[in-house]
């Protein structure tokens, strides 16, 4: 089976967000960027597929900070084929104008699935793999938990609310939005990245003219919480003794 | 036209809570469009949704089954006969299949993970909720019609509760989309313990590092008479097992005391125990969106915290 794995980076969200002076993006100059988590699951779902039944993956981004560095790992963990889709990508690039120019560089790459995260944390309209799916004119389904290879098509396991879980056969080729591989995402020694990155080139493919997602932005901010937690300072016997105090005053201290 | 058209989301037969806490907002945008409040529904039944003006019913047993492929093709087919204003669809698994797919399929736009929406000078205005809960985005379609994704909680779900009788009318669906077939729906295999009935809920994050440190965890639990709970990534990784993962794709619950260790609280978490009597959170990050919803929280290393707290509350 050939599949192509979509990956991107996201804002780290252990750092601390900016808004830009615009109030329409992030300040972007200093954040830091990671690997979009269920990205990570779908290539790990995408290694476990190639190495129960073979074929090749190939890892797709769209150019962006230190991109290449994610693909050269993506590579290192057993990625056959790395390709950066490059252009005009300044800034946060809507799931929609992604998807376009995924949809427009996988047309001419011969596929049997793809496989990206279910969601990242910025895609505000929408998720790409049900965009990408429709504009390839492929089936799709999100939030896969599982993935098995049975001839021409897979039989995916989707989960709903509740630890409830629906089982589909999809003909391919398909595009699945991964939530969760059945494994932890594996890991790959920087010594191993470096090494790949002096073995292996990435692709480039130029990106397509892309549409954007029909919605103006007029303002980003920081969520005004209504309420905060009423924060507990000092050292761990302070800390301790007061949420103990906390608990006892409710009668919660008596098993 | 300022209809609004509400996606009536049912799985086993049973319309969610989702639904219900759209058609009430629906409701509102409706009366400020002008328009009138639809309710549409996709091989299933339409009782319960009173409140709306009009319910449309699509397709018979072949569409029963909820499947990506048929029910996206039955709601783009439902949106071009329509002509909705605004169409909203929950943010849950099945609105992740549907809510982008229609909107690529019908050049619509999407506002997604939304969690406010209002009119404003005859437009409609939502506020999508991103990167992790830690920004919202204030957001307009450039034209006048939208699809919404709607998050869970967001509106009250008693305004969209009403024992008026609609109006049924019903539509033809589409030629079915057979790349996606229903095989069967699991159901979660019996737990050793069930988190939903516990007064005392410890749980942790990603922040507890390893399987092996859940053990800390367990000490607490057992000193409070709670049980251990979990959030996604603790489950993903398999420390713990499915059964305790409380959120958005695990279990809601409402203990009397939920200690969260570790946990962030990414939107999806915070939607399963929000509604705990006290949330208190241990992490390392100030900014943390647990915070937000605990009543008291500890910025600090929760491996020094947790044994202290443990052996003072064993005395």
């Amino acid at each position: 089976m050939n599949i192509i794995v979509i990956v991107k980076h996201v804002p780290d969200l252990v750092e601390e967000l900016e808004i830009a002076e615009d109030g329409k993006d992030l300040n972007r100059d200093f954040l830091k960027f990671v690997v979009n988590e269920f990205d990570d699951q779908a290539l790990e779902q995408a290694l476990l597929l190639k190495e129960k039944g073979g074929g090749t993956i190939t890892a797709v981004a769209l150019d962006a900070p230190e991109i290449d560095q994610t693909l050269f790992t993506c590579l290192a963990k057993g990625a056959d084929k790395a390709v950066k889709i490059v252009g005009d990508l300044e800034g946060r690039v809507t799931s929609h104008a992604a998807a376009h120019m995924l949809a427009d560089a996988l047309k001419a790459m011969s596929h049997d699935l793809i496989l990206t995260g279910v969601q990242s944390a910025e895609d505000l309209d929408g998720q790409v793999g049900p965009l990408l799916a429709t504009y390839l004119g492929e089936p799709h389904v999100s939030v896969v938990t599982g993935v098995e290879a049975r001839g021409q098509m897979v039989v995916v396991r989707q989960e709903y609310a509740g630890g409830v879980t629906g089982e589909f056969e999809v003909d391919l080729p398909a595009v699945l939005g991964i939530q969760a591989a059945p494994q932890p995402p594996r890991y790959a020694p920087i010594s191993r990245v470096r090494a790949t990155m002096k073995e292996k080139k990435l692709v480039e493919i130029q990106a397509a003219a892309a549409d954007g997602a029909g919605l103006n932005v007029r303002q980003m901010v920081r969520p005004q919480v209504a309420s905060h937690a009423e924060m507990i300072e000092g050292n761990t016997d302070t800390v301790v003794e007061r949420i103990v105090g906390i608990m006892a005053e409710r009668g919660l201290m008596n098993g | 036209m300022g209809n609004v058209l509400v996606v009536v989301e049912q799985l086993n037969g049973k319309t969610g809570e989702i639904t219900f806490e759209m058609l009430g907002k629906g409701r509102e945008l409706a009366s400020a469009l002008g328009g009138e409040l639809h309710a549409l529904v996709i091989g299933g039944q339409a009782d319960e949704l009173g409140i709306a003006d009009k319910v449309w019913v699509m397709g018979d047993g072949a569409l029963a089954h909820y499947t990506s492929a048929n029910h996206k093709a039955a709601l783009v087919a439902a949106i071009s006969a329509i002509s909705p204003r605004v169409t909203l669809i929950g943010n849950t698994s099945i609105g992740m299949d549907l809510a982008a797919g229609a909107s690529a399929a019908t050049g619509i736009p999407l506002i997604a993970y939304c969690n406010a929406l209002r009119v404003e000078g005859g437009q409609v205005v939502g506020t999508s909720q991103i990167y992790g809960g830690k920004v919202l985005a204030e957001v307009a379609p450039e034209d006048g019609a939208c699809i919404v994704s709607v998050l869970a909680g967001a509106f009250p779900a008693s305004a969209g509760r009403s024992d008026k009788t609609p109006v049924l009318e019903t539509l033809a669906p589409p030629a079915l989309d057979n790349r996606v077939r229903f095989v069967r729906l699991i159901e979660p295999e019996a737990a050793d313990v069930d988190i939903t009935k516990a007064a005392v809920v410890v749980s942790v994050g990603r922040g507890i590092q390893s399987a092996d440190n859940i053990e800390l965890a367990d000490g607490l639990a057992d000193a409070l008479g709670g049980v251990v709970g979990a959030s996604r990534p603790v489950t993903d990784a398999g420390w713990l097992p499915k059964s305790r993962q409380v959120g958005k794709s695990g279990l809601r619950v409402k203990p009397k005391l939920y200690l969260a260790l570790g946990i962030s609280g990414a939107p999806e978490h915070l939607e399963g125990m929000k509604d705990s009597g006290l949330i208190i959170a241990i992490n390392q990050d100030a900014s943390a969106p647990i915070f937000d919803v605990a009543h008291y929280g500890v910025v600090g290393d929760l491996f020094e915290i947790v044994p202290a707290l443990t052996e003072k509350i064993k005395g």
